[in-house]
């Protein structure tokens, strides 16, 4: 009884640490060979970006990929920041963040698209 | 023909069932027809046969077809070929018993914009016993260069991004534009230099002047979770709402929806290309797929017919299957 305590303290705190290196890594279903989904990723599913919101540090060059049917624009709300031609599937678009702020951003096409990336 | 008869009520050889079986699936159009100011809709079927409806079309003042979302360029598995499929529905219109006197174009003509997919679409409509095609554009037909390529091909003698009137036997026809400088968040968006140019083509117009307005995106609030509809229509409508008689031709939601508020009635039409989804149905408003013999079962689309001022309406839903 009394060795058990310190074991139970080592997997606590192995698990813990497997956990909280989990919790910062998008949860995506992965197969041999795939890419691990980066914190700088965004995917177009369904009509929306996901994630919503991605926070990343400064110089960071963010990739959107379009897994729809249908092409969608990826654009900054004011458009001028950025702004990609039409995606189709599986195009990509990447822009690079060079200064700290929250940049907000919609599809062209389908405005109601809305997510945003804060750059810290 | 004969081995898909089941049911040979009429004694005439056909039945629906067995007709609709032969029927490759199509892009359906709608069949306007003006009657004295009052406008009916039926569907488009092969060999032009309207059922018991095609006495209703005889005697119009003149008739027209509306076609809509070709998105000639998409080729994914809800439809592989959308050419092929444009190409029955204007063979459709050439089988009519008397040709349209014109087609309306309620945009989405292309896919990605592409110069080839205009000139494919152009090549097929070309084919249509019309005299003339009128276009409005839809989203995917302004994508680069803010829709110049579009104004260069359709856009003559239109105002600003591409709107434009015009009357044809009494009754007034506009056309608007709702596809670009859209906001975040928002919805279609007609814009105040339209909106100005709209108030301005209205106002010498007698209020018994029937008034067929066509545009991309629905004028009304179909489903705003899904950017179906406009955030301005409101104020266009009410330039419009002395009129006795309006009808709002839209396109956008590859699906047939109608709503009348007073005078007005909105009509939607479904595409030659893909159909999608019932609102709120799927995760998105995307390219719906159903398997290839179901195709025309989703093609359903209605007569309405609407009369001016405070006469009754009546909407009659005609599915093609």
């Amino acid at each position: 009884m009394k060795r058990i305590p310190w074991i139970f303290g080592l997997v606590a705190t192995a698990l813990t640490a497997f956990v909280l290196a989990q919790g910062s890594m998008p949860s995506s279903a992965m197969a041999p060979g795939d890419k691990p989904a980066s914190a700088s990723e965004v995917k177009i599913d369904n009509f929306s970006f996901g994630p919503a919101t991605i926070t990343v540090p400064a110089g960071t060059t963010v990739t959107w990929t379009n897994n729809d049917d249908v092409p969608h624009v990826v654009t900054s709300d004011d458009t001028k920041m950025f702004k990609s031609k039409p995606l189709d599937t599986n195009d990509h678009f990447s822009f690079t963040f060079a200064k700290p702020g929250t940049y907000q951003y919609f599809c062209a096409i389908h405005p109601k698209m809305t997510a945003k990336i804060v750059v810290q | 023909m004969a081995d898909f008869i089941r049911d040979n009520i009429n004694k005439d050889g056909i039945d629906r069932r067995g007709f609709l079986q032969c029927m490759a699936w199509a892009g359906t159009g709608v069949l306007y027809s003006l009657h004295g100011g009052i406008l009916k809709s039926l569907p488009l079927m092969a060999g032009g046969q309207y059922g018991k409806d095609a006495a209703k079309m005889k005697g119009a003042d003149f008739s027209f077809i509306q076609i809509s979302d070709s998105h000639i360029g998409f080729s994914k598995e809800a439809n592989p070929d959308v050419t092929a499929t444009l190409q029955i529905a204007v063979d459709r219109i050439n089988s009519a018993a008397a040709p349209p006197e014109f087609l309306l174009h309620t945009g989405d003509i292309s896919q990605l914009s592409k110069p080839s997919e205009f000139d494919t679409a152009e090549q097929v409509l070309k084919g249509a016993k019309a005299s003339r095609i009128f276009y409005v554009p839809g989203e995917h037909d302004v994508l680069t260069d803010d829709g110049q390529q579009y104004l260069d091909r359709f856009g003559k003698d239109t105002k600003g991004k591409g709107w434009y009137s015009f009357d044809h036997k009494g009754a007034h026809f506009i056309g608007l534009v709702n596809v670009v400088d859209l906001k975040a968040g928002g919805l279609g968006s007609l814009g105040s230099d339209q909106l100005k140019w709209l108030q301005d083509d209205v106002r010498d117009l007698k209020s018994s002047t029937p008034l067929i307005v066509f545009a991309h995106i629905p004028l009304w609030a179909v489903y705003p979770e899904w950017g179906w509809g406009t955030d301005d229509s409101e104020q266009a409508l009410g330039y419009l709402k002395r009129f006795g008689s309006v009808s709002v031709l839209n396109g956008h939601i590859h699906q047939i929806m109608q709503k009348v508020e007073g005078n007005v009635t909105f009509h939607t039409a479904l595409s030659t290309a893909f159909p999608q989804p019932a609102p709120g149905t799927a995760p998105s408003p995307g390219p719906m797929k159903v398997p290839a013999d179901q195709l025309r079962n989703v093609l359903g689309i209605s007569h309405v017919n609407y009369v001016q001022g405070s006469h009754s309406l009546a909407i009659v839903d005609s599915p093609l299957a």
